[in-house]
């Protein structure tokens, strides 16, 4: 038997689906053609956590990944972007079941999100739902308003930018 | 015209805006806000806004009529006649400029008015829309992982058998 004969076909991609579904609650779905304990795995190993959780797409690079998968654990991930200062997300995980579920805590800010993520599996594919459920409405709107700053600094260069090219085009 | 933005009475004026961001960024230390802010840098990487802001740039009108919006809202009537330009045109014109996100349009009875920015709603669609970017992104390279997983089982397991 060849390579090539025993690769399953190339299934499409899947759909990554973000929906606000309350106040306080974001909701992110994604089916993966995998087993549940197989998608929990790349979930819990810190060294496969690593391989997926800055993709380089983002611009960013994971400089340190440490998860400790127990009830009580912690987690702490720091990110580097173009030489400033490392950034860490950290918490504790408080809900484990293998395979299944998992739970944990967002400290790096005084009201962060409980992100649950769950692994259902059916037909050897499994469906991932992870809620990320705010303390209050305005947790949520905050982390969301916080893309404000990120606009601020789009609309900040865009200014440049428009002053450069109207100077360039002349007196109107 | 002297081909500056002037500060907008709008508190979505580029101006405005940037002062804005400046005003959160001083708000906190800047380690504190960081992790807000390095997810934004994530999420907005992801999703590359510039190319369509840059087309609507492209045009010397589009640019006179942000400037316009800069200093007040306008209807499309308003901007038609002080660019010398049929409704048609412009309605395009700020069409291309309500796709960038750089503008947002509301009709109100038969006036329909032009602001700087988006819509509180259009905003957090936008950071939604981000946001699936970023995850997306994270599960196709996740995808991967789990294809290699199914791999070395499949290996690990005609191993034990033979």
């Amino acid at each position: 038997m060849d390579a090539k004969s025993e690769r399953e076909p190339t299934p499409t991609k899947n759909r990554t689906i973000v929906e606000r579904k309350s106040e306080r609650e974001l909701v992110i779905t994604r089916t993966f053609n995998g087993r549940a304990r197989i998608v929990f795995e790349a979930w819990t190993k810190p060294e496969l956590i690593k391989l997926w959780w800055a993709p380089k797409s983002t611009g960013v690079s994971l400089i340190s990944c440490e998860a400790d998968v127990r009830v009580g654990g912690g987690y702490r991930f720091e990110f580097g972007h173009e030489g400033s200062k490392p950034i860490a997300f950290f918490g504790r995980y408080i809900e484990v079941a293998p395979h299944a579920r998992l739970v944990w805590t967002n400290e790096e800010s005084d009201d962060g999100a409980v992100t649950t993520v769950t692994f259902e599996e059916k037909g050897g594919k499994t469906l991932l739902v992870m809620r990320e459920l705010y303390p209050t409405k305005e947790a949520l709107d905050a982390s969301i308003a916080g893309m404000e700053g990120g606009m601020s600094e789009t609309f900040a260069q865009l200014d440049e930018l428009l002053v450069t090219l109207s100077a360039g085009a002349g007196p109107a | 015209m002297d081909g500056r933005v002037t500060p907008g009475h709008d508190r979505r004026g580029f101006e405005a805006a940037a002062a804005f961001g400046g005003a959160a960024a001083r708000a906190r230390p800047l380690h504190a806000a960081n992790p807000c802010s390095i997810l934004n840098h994530m999420v907005q990487y992801a999703r590359a806004p510039f190319d369509a802001s840059f087309a609507a740039l492209s045009d010397a009108t589009r640019r006179g009529v942000l400037e316009q919006l800069g200093r007040a809202d306008a209807s499309i009537t308003d901007l038609a006649e002080k660019f010398r330009m049929t409704l048609t045109g412009m309605k395009k014109h700020v069409g291309v400029l309500e796709q960038a996100g750089l503008v947002t349009t509301e009709k109100v009875g038969r006036v329909r008015t032009c602001k700087l920015g988006l819509s509180r709603l259009e905003e957090e669609a936008a950071w939604i829309e981000s946001y699936r970017q970023l995850w997306d992104a994270r599960f196709d390279e996740l995808d991967k992982i789990v294809e290699d997983l199914k791999r070395k089982e499949k290996v690990d397991g005609r191993k034990k058998r033979a």
